[in-house]
């Protein structure tokens, strides 16, 4: 795609922000107001469901590459609404992320311009590569800090057959039934209840399905969007004593509660990682100033 | 002999038995499984965090750039010491420290070999997925920096997928855990960033990783082709058809009848190309996959498709697909095993040309590989006794390496850049991309000493420690 635009924009000097739908704009802090928003192209370059991969622009409303991609029966793993680039800059995962994967696999290549106007393009168009340093897993969750992405080549995979979403009988325990089930999509649990989203050939859910009492719900339960928690998977157990609403993400970690977390401190060492690698890749700090990585922990 | 103040610091940080300098062991550490070769000033078996530490602290105030290995079964000359490197080997770090089976993750010390986890776990139902044919014999950490793949990867997904978290020793000696148990840790995706930095952005000293369930049915089947062209139009149709195998392999016409020579697992002799095809799961997504790849590979000229019928006939023709480098070696002494990947569509056009490439450099090639993943690896076989038959081996991988690269493809699936492919990066980044990768290095290793002079050419940007001699073997 032609990222001339992108490049423009860039050679303005001054603070800029990539934008996509601004859906999850408050992610890492409030970018400073003088910053210009630049947008990067959006629409589908090609589909390829033989080589489970697709290409578009960064700009592309996420619900409308799925519906493309349903077309072909096939899906990526980013959390619906909001933009691709919105999705890959912010790196949170939807629901189904215990069985679909966590969005920073999903990207194969990315074109981006970065904060001195380059172009440069991270990874490659395949779905297997290592040829040279994984800058793409860099780009996934960096908030528009490191580079504005441009055109994206991500992974696909096919729909499955069937696809559901069950509740558990009351009493259930959400690990032991997560472990009995052939890898689950999701297991979601609120202390009380617990939901589970099965996907695969309609015999092998109907026969978990009955095998452990399942519902089927129209849907998964509303989320909480008070605050995101990311915890080992382990300590989700503890929720229970949580003095509010929450709905936790069984055998990952991600915890949807009605007010923000208190994420625990980072690692100086790791913070003085990140610094040098937002040093290397934006020296004058003039990409999405007032966005941190680093923090975390609203919704 | 002067006193080697280095050498001196290093016996009384980590030991004095465990720091060699005898000329037997500085040969052996001066290479791995690629053909090249380095020089190590000193080897260092390490067993603890802190004496890595304690090794790269040392090296540094010596002025010396490090070298963490493994088990050197890397094939690109990552792990080759230059320079007179200190040799940092891993291969002692062996223990698997924890493994939670309900959240499925497993602490391991680098050393831990690949395989050795997944026979760990197996009581548990669980495994490691990632599975180099060299699983034997290669390590966890080495795994990580190569960010290795294996047959299963198609399904699965390759190393980095599989890793939680990484503690590194950087390389001005401090230590810090990279990503986390916690799906989201905050900051940059820095564990994303670490694997496959082949060494070059620290030592791992401890690994967590995801384990996965094993799947409670597994069918392999043997599909036999008259033309290789039917077995690669039916890997395409087979992913098209929206069906990802756990496993799906290529094998050519020499390569089978070398392998069945070898194993007797029944591989059809007079086959151009053999497909094993693995699908797991649930009975009747397995059973319906069966039955898909069955259709599909007949309405494409498959002539037979065997389903193992039992987990022994099974076992046989996946030592045929593993063993198949040690099959070679009735042929013909030495092999270059070479690794690109090109869009699955291509694989034809890609494999049809490499066998014009051996024939023109009067080679025998033979080809096994992930072709699900689109992922070639061609295998020249010689007796390098033959004089100049070198210069024809390196000619010819170049050469295949650019065809794959002008179909659209890449330069390493799975073996990583090291020295091997260096100087073929500017094939696929332009000088631009490569100052972006050499940026990412700069951030981790400001001083460029750990593992200097691989993955980016010379000129990327401000230098490596050292001046970087090309070692012996090396054809880039």
């Amino acid at each position: 795609m032609d990222l001339s635009s992108v490049v423009e924009a860039l050679a303005e000097p001054g603070p800029v922000a990539p934008a996509g739908c601004t859906s999850r704009w408050s992610v890492g802090g409030a970018v400073e107001p003088e910053a210009r928003l630049v947008r990067a192209p959006a629409g589908i370059v090609r589909i390829q469901p033989e080589e489970m991969v697709v290409h578009c622009g960064a700009g592309t409303p996420v619900d409308e590459l799925a519906a493309a991609l349903a077309e072909v029966g096939q899906r990526v793993a980013l959390p619906a609404g909001g933009t691709v680039g919105g999705a890959l800059a912010v790196g949170r995962s939807g629901v189904c992320r215990l069985g679909h994967g966590p969005v920073r696999d999903t990207l194969l290549q990315a074109r981006v311009v970065l904060a001195d106007g380059t172009e440069v393009r991270a990874g490659g168009p395949t779905v297997k590569n290592v040829s040279g340093f994984d800058l793409c897993r860099l780009l996934v969750g960096s908030l528009g800090t490191l580079a504005v992405l441009g055109d994206v080549i991500l992974r696909s995979r096919p729909l499955p057959a069937r696809h559901g979403w069950f509740r558990a009988p009351a009493g259930a325990d959400p690990d032991a039934l997560r472990v009995a089930l052939f890898r689950p999509s999701a297991v979601l649990w609120d202390g009380t209840t617990t939901w589970v989203c099965l996907e695969g050939h309609p015999d092998d859910v109907e026969r978990e399905v009955r095998a452990h009492g399942l519902e089927e719900i129209a849907g998964p339960p509303s989320l909480p969007t008070g605050g995101r928690a990311s915890v080992p998977p382990a300590a989700v157990a503890g929720f229970s004593a949580y003095d509010g609403r929450f709905v936790a993400e069984g055998g990952v970690g991600i915890v949807h509660l009605d007010r923000p977390w208190v994420a625990p401190l980072v690692d100086p060492v790791v913070r003085e990682l990140n610094r040098r690698v937002k040093q290397q890749f934006d020296p004058t700090g003039r990409l999405s100033p007032g966005r941190d990585p680093l923090v975390r922990g609203a919704s | 002999m002067a006193t080697d103040l280095l050498v001196e610091e290093l016996r009384a940080a980590i030991g004095s038995q465990r720091v060699r300098t005898g000329a037997a062991e500085l040969s052996l550490y001066r290479r791995d499984a690629s053909n090249m070769s380095g020089s190590a000033h000193v080897v260092c078996l390490v067993s603890s965090t802190a004496d890595v530490v304690a090794c790269v602290q040392a090296a540094v105030r010596h002025g010396r750039p490090f070298t963490a290995r493994g088990s050197g079964t890397g094939l690109a000359g990552g792990a080759v010491p230059l320079d007179d490197a200190v040799v940092i080997v891993t291969a002692r770090m062996d223990r698997v420290l924890s493994v939670d089976a309900e959240q499925r993750i497993a602490w391991v010390e680098p050393g831990v070999l690949n395989l050795d986890l997944s026979r760990h776990t197996r009581p548990l139902g669980l495994h490691y997925a990632p599975d180099p044919s060299s699983q034997q014999s290669c390590s966890i950490g080495g795994n990580v920096a190569t960010n290795a793949g294996g047959p299963h990867c198609l399904a699965e997904g390759v190393t980095s997928m599989h890793v939680l978290a990484v503690e590194v020793v950087l390389p001005d000696g401090a230590v810090a855990v990279l990503g986390g148990e916690d799906p989201e840790p905050a900051g940059y995706d820095l564990r994303g960033a670490f694997v496959g930095g082949e060494g070059m952005l620290g030592v791992a000293t401890r690994i967590a990783v995801r384990l996965v369930q094993n799947p409670p049915t597994v069918t392999t089947m043997l599909l036999d082709f008259g033309e290789v062209r039917d077995g690669a139009a039916t890997v395409s149709a087979v992913i098209a058809d929206g069906l990802v195998p756990a496993a799906l392999e290529m094998m050519d016409a020499p390569i089978t009848r070398a392998v069945e020579s070898y194993v007797h697992a029944g591989f059809p002799l007079d086959a151009a190309a053999v497909l094993i095809v693995e699908v797991d799961g649930q009975p009747a997504a397995v059973a319906d996959g069966v039955e898909r790849v069955r259709r599909i590979g007949l309405a494409h000229g498959a002539r037979s498709v065997r389903v193992a019928a039992t987990e022994a006939e099974r076992a046989a023709i996946w030592k045929g697909r593993k063993t198949a480098f040690g099959a070679i070696a009735r042929i013909k002494p030495n092999y270059y095993l070479h690794d690109t990947v090109v869009p699955r569509a291509r694989l034809v056009e890609v494999l049809e040309q490499v066998y014009e490439i051996a024939g023109r450099y009067e080679l025998i090639v033979m080809n096994v590989f992930h072709a699900g993943d689109g992922n070639l690896h061609p295998l020249l076989v010689f007796d390098k006794r033959e004089p100049g038959i070198m210069d024809r081996v390196h000619a010819a991988g170049d050469e295949i390496v650019r065809v794959s690269v002008a179909a659209g493809g890449v330069l390493s699936g799975e073996h990583g850049i090291g020295l091997e492919k260096r100087d073929l990066m500017p094939l696929l980044f332009s000088p631009a991309d490569l100052d972006a990768q050499a940026r990412l290095r700069a951030a981790f290793d400001p001083h460029g000493v750990a593992n200097p002079h691989k993955v980016l050419p010379e000129g990327s940007r401000c230098g490596d420690l050292h001046a970087g001699t090309l070692p012996e073997g090396a054809w880039i």
